[in-house]
């Protein structure tokens, strides 16, 4: 297994991130150095993307520059060796998400695809007319638009799992709703407007109850805190890699070995065959059965060099630095006159969403990019949550272990000058 | 700030803060909706004609600072002006925000819509500084839809 080359440097058993940590982490991604528009970048639009350590940039280089040859059936070395760094990076995964088989990973383009081939293959084959797909008020379009596209072939019906204010799921709500016409549960695990953790556990365990098997979209919690899928219960775990460090394009999507083995394939070509006539195609076992074609195969490589970065830090340690970084712009944040947050559940991952009386998102992240910072602005593919909230747009920062407090202190200050421009 | 050329040039913020011709009219000749899906910005532009001339203009609107600072100078600069001037007027606006030349529109051919002029900077906002504008046209025109700018 290669390890990365900052390895040796991070591993610290449990000790919170060290300062002298923290500058090495900075100097690990190229991007984080660098000047666009001649400014220094304060990145905080880590819900929408994280950026890239060298060491991932690295596997994608070496991928092609040394060991590119299309995976399976090859009778050569390098095509062996490409297969090999391919099923490797499937176990990193496997192991990083707590799942107890690798066939039970299947690589995808992301969370959104992964939500897709769900709703398309166990969705298609168990919803039907009358049934009910239960999803959160705060999910993701990509968590609601499959499921609506199932809902429409299959006269089934979708039911919206109420919020409150703050952002946390009405719990007893959710448990009404539940009866034995629910056949999925498509929730998020963390919001990427709110923050808000939502308690999947307790969730999974209801709808299970119920009869129901449950969808859980880690796109933003993967990378920030860690998952179980076994300990979770979790019938299905998508998530992207993209947000935890690695290249785009790739995702993972878990699905119980008992599941994948019964669902229907999803695309239909090479490698997710036994063998094919012109009568008869005999399907392969998961998790080739839902991989059809040459898969994104330097990206799963660079994926798994991604996880053994996170790996080389701990992801409970950034777990915990990164609540400390959302408690430090909680506070900052708090105190900006005119500022208001949206999204104060007690259980939260680092994301800060806020909205000025005097200036639209979208103007709030136009002046903060006049500070070099960059965060986002607008309904953050979610658009029926913001309708919930009553607001068009929100401005986000979001955090991830390679920011600093004094990153949060400059949000602040330049904050406060969009009160000072605006106000 | 940066030495970049700010977005926000104090007259932008001035008709942000206090927007002229912010009201309904009582009875429009026309109006039209336009709707940035980008931004969630709505406005509704409300014109009355006399003959080819444009007797009153307003608008209400909710969004960015660019698009209701960009409605407001357009209600502004378009009172008494006739249809052909406005689009006359449209047209050279538009351009200056579209063209890749800097200079292609001169200042004095601009007047008070030279403000937005940093807004060809930014490409994705030029959407929300033609908002106004391409409402005005179809209210004109006499399509009473909504237009939207994406």
């Amino acid at each position: 297994m290669r390890q990365p080359t900052t390895e040796d440097f991070h591993s610290s058993g449990d000790a919170p991130l060290s300062d002298q940590e923290l500058m090495r982490i900075g100097q690990d991604f190229p991007l984080l150095r660098s000047t666009p528009g001649g400014r220094r970048l304060v990145y905080l639009d880590n819900a929408a993307t994280s950026q890239k350590p060298q060491a991932v940039i690295d596997a994608l280089q070496t991928y092609y520059t040394s060991q590119n040859a299309n995976i399976h059936r090859g009778v050569y070395y390098l095509s062996e060796q490409a297969t090999d760094l391919y099923d490797s990076a499937r176990k990193r995964v496997q192991r990083f998400l707590g799942a107890p088989l690798a066939c039970e990973i299947i690589f995808t383009r992301g969370a959104t695809e992964g939500i897709n081939l769900v709703a398309q293959t166990y969705g298609r084959r168990h919803v039907r007319a009358g049934d009910e797909i239960l999803v959160s008020a705060m999910e993701h379009h990509s968590n609601i638009v499959p499921w609506q596209m199932l809902r429409d072939e299959r006269g089934a019906a979708i039911r919206v799992i109420p919020i409150t204010d703050e952002g946390e799921l009405v719990f007893d709500e959710f448990l009404k709703l539940l009866s034995d016409r629910t056949k999925i549960v498509a929730v998020t695990h963390v919001s990427n407007v709110l923050g808000t953790i939502n308690p999947v556990k307790r969730i999974i365990d209801a709808a299970h109850a119920a009869g129901a098997r449950v969808l859980v979209d880690g796109a933003q919690s993967a990378p920030h805190m860690p998952v179980d899928v076994k300990d979770m219960g979790c019938d299905f775990f998508v998530c992207s890699g993209h947000k935890m460090l690695g290249p785009t394009g790739i995702g993972a999507l878990f699905g119980r070995a008992e599941h994948l083995e019964t669902m229907p394939p999803w695309q239909g070509g090479g490698d997710m065959i036994l063998s094919v006539t012109f009568e008869k195609t005999i399907y392969n076992d998961p998790p080739m059965k839902f991989e059809a074609g040459t898969p994104h195969i330097s990206g799963a490589i660079a994926l798994g060099a991604a996880i053994d970065y996170i790996e080389s830090i701990g992801i409970e340690r950034i777990a915990v630095y990164e609540q400390e970084l959302l408690r430090y712009g909680t506070e900052r944040l708090q105190a900006v006159d005119g500022a208001r947050l949206v999204g104060t559940a007690r259980e939260k991952i680092g994301i800060l969403s806020f909205v000025m009386g005097c200036a639209h998102p979208h103007d709030i992240g136009q002046l903060l990019d006049e500070e070099g910072i960059a965060i986002r602005a607008g309904h953050h593919c979610a658009q029926p949550l913001m309708e919930r909230l009553g607001i068009p747009a929100t401005a986000r920062a979001s955090v991830a272990f390679y920011n600093t407090r004094e990153e949060l202190d400059l949000l602040a200050a330049a904050i406060g000058k969009v009160k000072e421009v605006f106000g | 700030m940066s030495d970049k050329r700010t977005l926000y040039d104090q007259v932008i913020v001035d008709h942000n803060k206090d927007p002229r011709n912010f009201r309904e009219m009582d009875a429009p000749t026309a109006s039209a909706h336009g709707h940035n899906p980008l931004c969630g910005d709505h406005l509704i532009v409300y014109v009355r004609m006399e003959g080819e001339r444009i007797a009153d203009v307003s608008f209400t609107s909710g969004g960015c600072a660019i698009s209701k600072a960009s409605a407001s100078i357009m209600t502004d600069v378009l009172k008494g002006k006739t249809r052909q001037e406005a689009e006359a007027l449209f047209v050279k606006f538009h351009h200056m925000l579209a063209s890749d030349a800097t200079d292609a529109v001169p200042a004095e051919d601009l007047g008070k819509l030279e403000a937005l002029r940093g807004v060809r900077e930014y490409p994705v906002r030029v959407k929300c500084a033609t908002l106004a504008w391409h409402a005005l046209a179809a209210a004109l025109n006499g399509e009473a839809r909504t237009i939207r700018t994406e």
